[in-house]
């Protein structure tokens, strides 16, 4: 329960990116297709994840005014993980996902987390919070991903969905593409949430 | 040169402006953009801090960290001079110049975590740039920001009496709005070949 | 949810009929490039027009119907929708306009809030939108009488540089949009429009010189620039809409010139022959920012400033 409270939480009632509007930039940046969305929310989930982890193990060491740069550093040294691992075995994807995954070290999420859960709670609690919300954010990305590559292009992961005669709506898969999928998103969300 | 320079210009503020076409810094964009004088505010501070970090970044780059092979410290090293940096503006400003600190204090600690601020120096870094080459191009960065948030902002202050139904009103209609500046925006796309 | 409580940023709609006027004015004037695309372009081109218009006014009617509203339709829709035909070519499959209808109506003008307080023209977000989303139909165009597929008079220049004579661009004997080819039919529609005094001079006007001045700086014809592309269809009928242009008198001069300078920027230097639409958008969205640097003091705001 300690764990799975927290979890569930980032996943759907805190969702990072349609409840508390943060972590925009890569959401919408890597979303054109959906396989990028796994790649980016995972390496997101491992340094939230992460980085929730240790700060908490240390909150009780850490004097409060430099709190801050210490949370950094130690996202930053995640983020250098992440960087060199998916350089070396995922080249590919992370040329596709570029400047976005040093980027994680500035995403208003993970320095959220730390300085909103990790540092007030438990180890084990801020595990399942990092991880939560690293689902959470992961989801979203998939959702945003596949409903761009499937209308800009047709397919999902790479399978073609759509008849062979769909014209594919190329701007989805442009700039004006991500902001518009995650505006009708939220009015989605917003309608159901009306209704309840 | 000179044409280069400003080809390198052009092509930070308009045909890939950094918040409508290539995503980077959008949490303050929706954030602080429901206001003119907010957005203006924070397009200054931007400008101001983006062209003191690269500057800073670009030194450090290339006489401490090449040199000692430190390449691989990168991340942390910009992340907590930025830090640092936006810290001692803080302080400098709010004693040297109250005005200034009025108008661009608040956004301050905002721009630590500002995306934009960071992703230009490691743009400059993977990209070779020259001192000079860098310094353009953040101003032009900086500059597409300030652009795009005023822009923005002009728009959400006419939006904000509109009769807009319930389910789009604030956020959702913001994104399509932004939908379709990027949208207008992309008519730059290939300009001078960029 | 009393809709007359709302105060809209400027300009405001006086009265449902006004309205009503000015629309069925501006259809009057668009008959004409539109009986000229007809003539040069034949049944397909009427075909085109027709399907926009009845999704145009499908798209409005349905919005009206989700919204619950009581409001009958203004004649803005009908103008929109025969403006989207206008700018597709002849050659476009049949679900373009429909496609185009509802992004006009239902993404650019109802979702912020209806006629007079869309930020964007509406005919021109769908184009710019069929033209990134679907580059291939949106750019086959058909030359006149025969129906053949030729390239625009600006994408000739760019790309092979070949020029026009002046009298198939005047006439509109010439590969284009539907509505965008004969300058003299448009003419004689923003003569219409100017004798019933619906539009201002002050936005059309300084877009076309704009892009002749700046056109001739950079060695270029200017007479050439002036009358090819949707410069005269863009600028009479869609840099004069009321709705998401400026208010103030300089405001509308300054919209002009932006425009005429985006213009040409991407005609000369961009990544499309034609520039028009983007243009026209990229000042829409600036038009908050210039209505607000613009606005007329009040009577004495000098005097009161000097004293203090």
């Amino acid at each position: 329960m300690k764990f799975l409270r927290p979890l569930i939480n980032g996943i759907w009632k805190e969702n990072p990116i349609l409840v508390l509007m943060i972590g925009l930039c890569p959401t919408l940046a890597v979303s054109t297709a959906a396989i990028n969305g796994i790649y980016m929310g995972l390496a997101a989930t491992f340094v939230l994840a992460g980085s929730n982890l240790i700060i908490s193990l240390i909150r009780k060491w850490v004097p409060d005014q430099v709190r801050i740069p210490i949370f950094i550093t130690i996202i930053a040294a995640f983020v250098t993980v992440v960087d060199m691992v998916m350089h070396a075995y995922v080249p590919e994807m992370y040329k596709i996902l570029g400047i976005f995954i040093p980027l994680i070290v500035v995403n208003c999420i993970i320095l959220g987390r730390a300085e909103a859960f990790a540092y007030q709670n438990g180890p084990i609690e801020s595990l399942g919070d990092g991880i939560g919300m690293g689902i959470g954010f992961t989801l979203i990305l998939l959702i945003l991903g596949s409903i761009r590559e499937l209308l800009g292009n047709g397919t999902i992961f790479g399978f073609q969905i759509m008849p062979v005669t769909y014209k594919p709506v190329l701007l989805m898969i442009l700039p004006p593409g991500a902001f518009l999928t995650i505006g009708f998103l939220q009015a989605l969300q917003r309608y159901r949430g009306g209704k309840e | 040169m000179f044409s280069h320079l400003l080809l390198l210009f052009i092509g930070a503020l308009l045909v890939n402006n950094i918040l409508l076409i290539r995503f980077i810094a959008l949490c303050a964009f929706f954030g602080v953009s429901n206001s003119m004088s907010t957005s203006i505010g924070m397009g200054m501070a931007v400008t101001f801090v983006m062209v003191l970090t690269s500057s800073v970044t670009w030194i450090l780059w290339n006489f401490v960290l090449v040199p000692l092979h430190l390449e691989y410290l990168q991340i942390s090293v910009f992340i907590l001079t930025i830090a640092a940096l936006v810290q001692f503006v803080e302080l400098f400003l709010k004693k040297n110049s109250p005005s200034l600190y009025r108008a661009m204090g608040i956004y301050l600690p905002l721009i630590t975590t500002n995306c934009a601020i960071l992703a230009v120096a490691f743009i400059h870094v993977s990209s070779n740039f020259n001192f000079i080459e860098t310094i353009v191009y953040t101003i032009g960065v900086s500059g597409g920001y300030t652009l795009a948030i005023v822009m923005f902002a002009g728009i959400r202050e006419r939006l904000a009496s509109a009769p807009v139904p319930r389910a789009f009103q604030g956020y959702p209609l913001a994104f399509i709005t932004a939908s379709l500046m990027s949208l207008a925006f992309l008519g730059f796309k290939g300009l001078f070949g960029l | 949810m009393d809709q007359k409580l709302y105060v809209s940023a400027p300009p405001h709609i006086r009265s449902d009929t006004d309205a009503k006027f000015l629309m069925r004015q501006v259809i009057i004037a668009l008959l004409a490039p539109t009986v000229a695309g007809v003539i040069f372009f034949g049944g397909r081109a009427l075909l085109i027009l027709v399907i926009s218009v009845l999704s145009s006014i499908f798209w409005q009617r349905l919005m009206i119907y989700i919204k619950k509203e009581k409001r009958p339709l203004d004649g803005s829709e009908v103008v929109t929708g025969l403006l989207i035909g206008l700018n597709l070519s002849p050659l476009v499959p049949w679900w373009i306009p429909v496609v185009g209808t509802f992004i006009a109506i239902v993404l650019a003008k109802e979702l912020f809030g209806g006629l007079g307080f869309n930020i964007f023209n509406p005919a021109l977000i769908a184009r710019a939108f069929l033209l990134a989303s679907w580059p291939m139909e949106m750019t086959t165009w058909a030359a006149p009488f025969t129906g053949v597929t030729q390239a625009t008079p600006l994408a000739l220049l760019k790309l092979q540089h070949v020029s026009t004579p002046y009298i198939s661009l005047f006439l509109g004997n010439r590969g284009g949009c539907i509505g965008e080819t004969s300058v003299l039919a448009l003419l004689i529609g923003a003569a219409y429009l100017f004798y019933k005094g619906v539009i201002d001079w002050r936005t059309p006007i300084p877009y076309i010189l704009t892009v002749g001045v700046l056109s001739l700086i950079f060695g270029q014809d200017p007479l050439f620039h002036m009358m090819s592309g949707g410069l005269v269809l863009g600028a009479f009928f869609m840099a004069t809409d009321y709705t998401t242009t400026p208010v103030t008198k300089s405001g509308r001069i300054i919209f002009g010139i932006g425009c005429g300078v985006i213009t040409i920027l991407i005609r000369l230097f961009g990544g499309y022959p034609e520039g028009v639409s983007y243009s026209i958008l990229f000042m829409n969205a600036m038009t908050p920012l210039i209505d607000r640097w613009t606005i007329p003091k009040p009577f004495g705001y000098r005097v009161e400033r000097r004293r203090v």
